[in-house]
């Protein structure tokens, strides 16, 4: 059976076709998040909501619904530090990461079925997502893609016009929080499916590769989907290919990318 | 009348302005001047309600649209947006822009100089549909071609019907550039 027939395989087309709506939607608020400089709120997020699918487990709710509080809880606490300073931003995020983790591997190691879970969600389990997650990444992609669309011009004129909304007696906070939720959301629901460090990497490399480019943010935008796309689809089929898991080989696919772009970049101005 | 500023003493922890009066209206350009520390960036806060007011008071028209440029921009190296972009966010128009700005809009914000982006920001702000327009220090950076340019812009925007206020130490920029001129002393 050739690679692309795999993909297409009823087995693994609900993975793919699940993978695939958060290797368009991810890419896209990476983009944002990079602007903000705020990348490294998106692992917290992750990380976070790992850790609430694990204390779903513990007290019996479902665990996407964990995940998903876990996640916009974090964006909520998120939104008391707007205005802080970066260092300060930054330290918050980086404590949210470390509790997220810390309670998950606390939860792994004393949940009887916590271990499986917490692999899954480490390592991603792709290939074991149900309708749930294909019908959950599917409303995500609409419903967050949508928001972002009428989002975007407010995100871009606060970050380079800081004063605007201010001057004209509104307040840039309640679209920034706006923005939080649906990463927030957005990651939640892709841990679920790719795992924590897949979906980092889906929404902190594209934007990175894409940035390098020529044209403006219309053109960054498109060529963050087209690597994110890109690496999604080859990650994929090595994976069935050569039986390995998805996430890492998504990582790493990524990370080649994002090195090669960079290589590129230099040799161009050297010449 | 767009804006009418009575008595007005404002600061931060303490008063560092005032007390101030004075009014604009459409069609102005109001020029704020005074040595360092005398206010001037803490008074177009003030109308902005961004710094304290210890004293007297701002009036404004009801459903003022203001606009304010400051001189802070946000570091845009390795930023994907190119000048048409920038424009396109504030709803500014290109037309009038001075040709070797206008022949660059397709391009990178990082691929320009440091006197072209602040005239592009600038721009941004002054042509941005509104009322009013604050501008501080809006002369930083230019070269001599761009401050020239920038008067005529300020007296064009004003007929347009636009009241500006533009806070600056370039006395020979807010002669040229301004109908009235408001000199702030330090609050001691």
């Amino acid at each position: 059976m050739n690679a692309l027939a795999l993909v297409f395989d009823p087995i693994f087309l609900q993975p793919f076709l699940t993978g695939l709506a958060f290797a368009v939607l991810l890419p896209l608020l990476g983009a944002y998040l990079r602007l903000r400089d705020e990348w490294l709120a998106a692992l917290a997020f992750a990380q976070t909501a790992a850790a609430g699918s694990l204390l779903a487990l513990l007290v019996g709710l479902p665990l996407m619904l964990g995940g998903l509080l876990a996640a916009m809880a974090a964006a909520g606490l998120k939104s008391l530090f707007e205005g802080a300073d970066r260092g300060r931003q930054g330290a918050w995020y980086a404590m949210l990461l470390v509790s997220g983790w810390g309670i998950s591997v606390l939860l792994i190691a004393n949940l009887p079925l916590a271990e499986r879970l917490g692999h899954a969600l480490f390592d991603g389990q792709i290939y074991f997502t149900e309708r749930s997650h294909l019908m959950a990444a599917g409303v995500c992609v609409v419903v967050v893609g949508g928001a972002l669309l009428r989002l975007s011009r407010a995100l871009l004129l606060s970050h380079f016009f800081p004063d605007f909304f201010r001057a004209r007696g509104r307040s840039a906070q309640r679209i920034h929080f706006a923005f939080d939720l649906l990463v927030a959301a957005s990651l939640a629901l892709a841990t679920m499916s790719i795992g924590v460090m897949a979906a980092f990497a889906l929404i902190f490399v594209p934007p990175l590769v894409a940035w390098r480019g020529d044209g403006g943010w219309c053109r960054a935008l498109l060529l963050a989907v087209v690597v994110g796309l890109a690496a999604y689809l080859l990650s994929f089929i090595l994976a069935l290919v050569l039986d390995q898991p998805f996430g890492p080989l998504l990582a790493l696919t990524l990370v080649l990318a994002g090195v090669a772009s960079g290589i590129e970049r230099k040799t161009r101005f050297r010449r | 009348m767009l804006i009418d500023v009575r008595d007005l003493v404002a600061g931060y922890d303490r008063p560092v302005l005032g007390p101030v009066s004075f009014a604009l209206g459409r069609g102005e350009v109001l020029g704020l001047t005074g040595a360092n520390g005398s206010g001037k960036s803490t008074l177009l806060a003030a109308l902005l309600g961004a710094a304290r007011i210890f004293s007297g008071e701002v009036k404004k028209s009801a459903g003022l649209t203001l606009t304010l440029q400051t001189q802070q921009h946000p570091d845009v190296a390795g930023v994907p947006l190119t000048g048409s972009e920038l424009l396109a966010l504030t709803g500014a128009s290109a037309a009038g822009l001075p040709p070797w700005l206008s022949a660059r809009l397709d391009e990178r914000l990082d691929r320009l100089s440091g006197g072209q982006r602040q005239y592009l920001h600038l721009w941004s702000c002054l042509q941005a549909p509104g009322d009013a327009v604050l501008l501080d220090e809006p002369t930083n950076n230019l070269d001599p071609d761009g401050v020239v340019h920038l008067a005529g812009a300020l007296h064009a925007r004003a007929a347009a019907g636009a009241g500006l206020i533009l806070v600056s130490h370039d006395a020979e920029f807010i002669a040229a550039a301004c109908d009235r001129v408001l000199q702030l002393g330090v609050v001691r």
